[in-house]
């Protein structure tokens, strides 16, 4: 059954990964950090082939090179456009991805697991070490809340108040890093990114106030997975079909909700707030 | 003046061997309106990230209260002349003033109900409750301008700080700016100093200049600071002031035979500086 034995393990992590990628996702949308939320999980992979291949968990290979990756980009990218210096990180590492794949004697399956991710593989004992991974990031969103949304929107006027916009800069590569590391095992590089743009991305066409964007940004994720998981179930077709589908599907989904309610000459909340 | 909210001392700046500000001195007192003149590259932005405590002098020092700041930014609210807001961002107006309350503090909200009373209050100061409920990036800019200058205002700050805010605005527009800042300034007893290029739509409005030219200031009275011989001090050759009609042009060149004929709709053209 599909709620039943290692599916419940399943069921449980991929819940949590999908809360963080929620959240996590609505800054990278808000700060338009897409390019860093592909590259630091695509980059991290190659930590977790080096450490394979070295006899260190994968795990920690990968949290080594995606924290590397988030202040390379950070501290290279500190003045001016993000985008060269990101996909220059991206690069760097994918080529020792590349060499430290081709070292190994055998095709490492937990490395192709990596790229794509194994929800339905998920043992037991990977639940606690993503649930603590997953409330630490949350943690640190909520500590930073307010100035990162502050210095996301106008980051002059934070800097004007004391929020130095670099710092901000670096601790929010540095949640993406954490995130990164949590969630790249159980889905793999290339979902936990349509994961994390899709699902806020989508969220911002419903709503115009920030706290139900992001709990919106949450519902969508989870619901993506929760389907992605019970239609790769029954289907056996891969999950990362269904997570990157239905991701695209709920922001077009946003757009022409978002068209509509422009056609229809109103906006969401025209109606005075409750004050 | 030792009760001056802001005090700036022979302050100067020296950005990639340029100087851009040299032996800056001036005062604004408690809930005084001071223009800040100058033209494009004549240092405003450098001075006020200066205050702001952005820019470290190279010599000279700010003073705010009095004293030197104890910390980056306090007491200062400052609305930028570039701002971008993304129409997709998910705020509203009212979310974007709400940051103003307490966005330097870390953890969740605690004083919600104190911050929704302060939200409208501000809003009110700018007259912005009509857009308050609209995402910030579909909002006029003028309207932008509102929501920042609200969320300014909300830290109850002792000096305003408004960087270039008529910049691309029409006349009307501008006009309109003007006007709700000195009632802002009035009503909220808060300093403002705002930063312009062009003297005249803030001349009925001001109580101090602080006139920036080649990275030197002269400030006092609008009286005391536009006149011929002090202006060509600053600008270290010799320019005449005229009056027309209750607005103000500043010429360069004595003998230049400057064309003064249409120029009232070229203020910067090149001989006439202001």
């Amino acid at each position: 059954m599909m709620f039943e034995g290692f599916m419940v393990n399943a069921w449980e992590v991929a819940s949590i990964v999908a809360v963080v990628a929620g959240v996590v996702g609505f800054f990278t949308v808000l700060r338009g950090a897409a390019f860093a939320a592909h590259s630091i999980p695509n980059g991290s992979f190659a930590g977790a082939a080096g450490a394979s291949l070295v006899g260190l968990g994968t795990l920690f290979g990968l949290g080594v090179f995606a924290f590397a990756g988030a202040l390379g980009i950070g501290l290279l990218g500190r003045r001016g456009r993000h985008d060269a210096v990101t996909a220059l990180m991206l690069v760097m590492m994918l080529a020792l991805g590349a060499l430290f794949v081709s070292f190994s004697s055998e095709y490492a399956p937990e490395v192709y697991s990596l790229l794509f991710g194994e929800v339905l593989g998920i043992s037991a004992n990977a639940v606690l070490p993503t649930l603590l991974l997953g409330i630490l990031c949350l943690l640190v969103v909520a500590i930073l809340y307010r100035p990162l949304m502050l210095s996301s929107a106008l980051p002059e006027v934070g800097e004007a108040r004391g929020i130095s916009a670099f710092a901000m800069e670096l601790a929010f590569l540095g949640v993406l890093a954490l995130a990164t590391t949590m969630t790249v095992p159980v889905v793999g590089t290339l979902l936990i990114f349509s994961l994390m743009i899709g699902a806020p991305a989508a969220a911002r066409s419903f709503t115009d106030r920030p706290a139900v964007a992001m709990a919106l940004s949450v519902a969508f994720a989870l619901a993506i997975v929760w389907f992605a998981i019970a239609a790769s179930y029954e289907t056996n077709w891969p999950v990362g079909f269904f997570v990157g589908t239905a991701s695209a599907a709920a922001f077009v989904l946003g757009r022409v909700w978002a068209y509509a309610r422009a056609r229809m000459g109103r906006r969401p909340s025209a109606r005075p707030s409750p004050s | 003046m030792s009760e001056a909210v802001l005090t700036v001392e022979g302050l100067g700046v020296r950005i990639a061997g340029r100087q851009v500000l040299d032996g800056v001195d001036f005062a604004i007192a408690p809930g005084e309106f001071t223009g800040l003149i100058g033209s494009n590259g004549a240092g405003k932005t450098t001075l006020f990230r200066a205050i702001l405590g952005l820019q470290r002098p190279t010599s000279g020092r700010v003073l705010l209260g009095g004293r030197p700041r104890s910390r980056r930014g306090a007491g200062i609210g400052y609305v930028p002349q570039k701002f971008l807001l993304d129409p997709d961002l998910p705020l509203r107006g009212r979310d974007l003033v709400a940051l103003g309350f307490d966005a330097g503090r870390l953890g969740p909200s605690t004083r919600l109900r104190r911050r929704r009373a302060a939200v409208e209050e501000a809003l009110a100061a700018v007259d912005a409750e009509a857009f308050a409920d609209t995402r910030v990036g579909r909002l006029s800019g003028g309207e932008q301008q509102r929501i920042l200058i609200a969320h300014a205002l909300i830290s109850r700050p002792r000096l305003l700080l408004a960087d270039e805010p008529l910049a691309n605005l029409d006349l009307r527009s501008a006009q309109e700016v003007v006007s709700l800042l000195a009632r802002v300034c009035r009503e909220q007893g808060v300093a403002v100093l705002i930063s312009a290029h062009e003297i005249n739509p803030l001349l009925p409005v001001m109580d101090r200049i602080v006139y920036l030219a080649h990275g030197r200031a002269a400030s006092g009275t609008s009286e005391e600071v536009i006149r011929a011989d002090v202006l060509s001090r600053l600008y270290g050759h010799h320019v005449d002031v005229i009056d027309v009609h209750g607005r103000v042009l500043i010429v360069a060149g004595a003998g230049d035979d400057a064309d003064l004929a249409g120029c009232e709709e070229t203020v910067e053209h090149t001989e006439v500086i202001q």
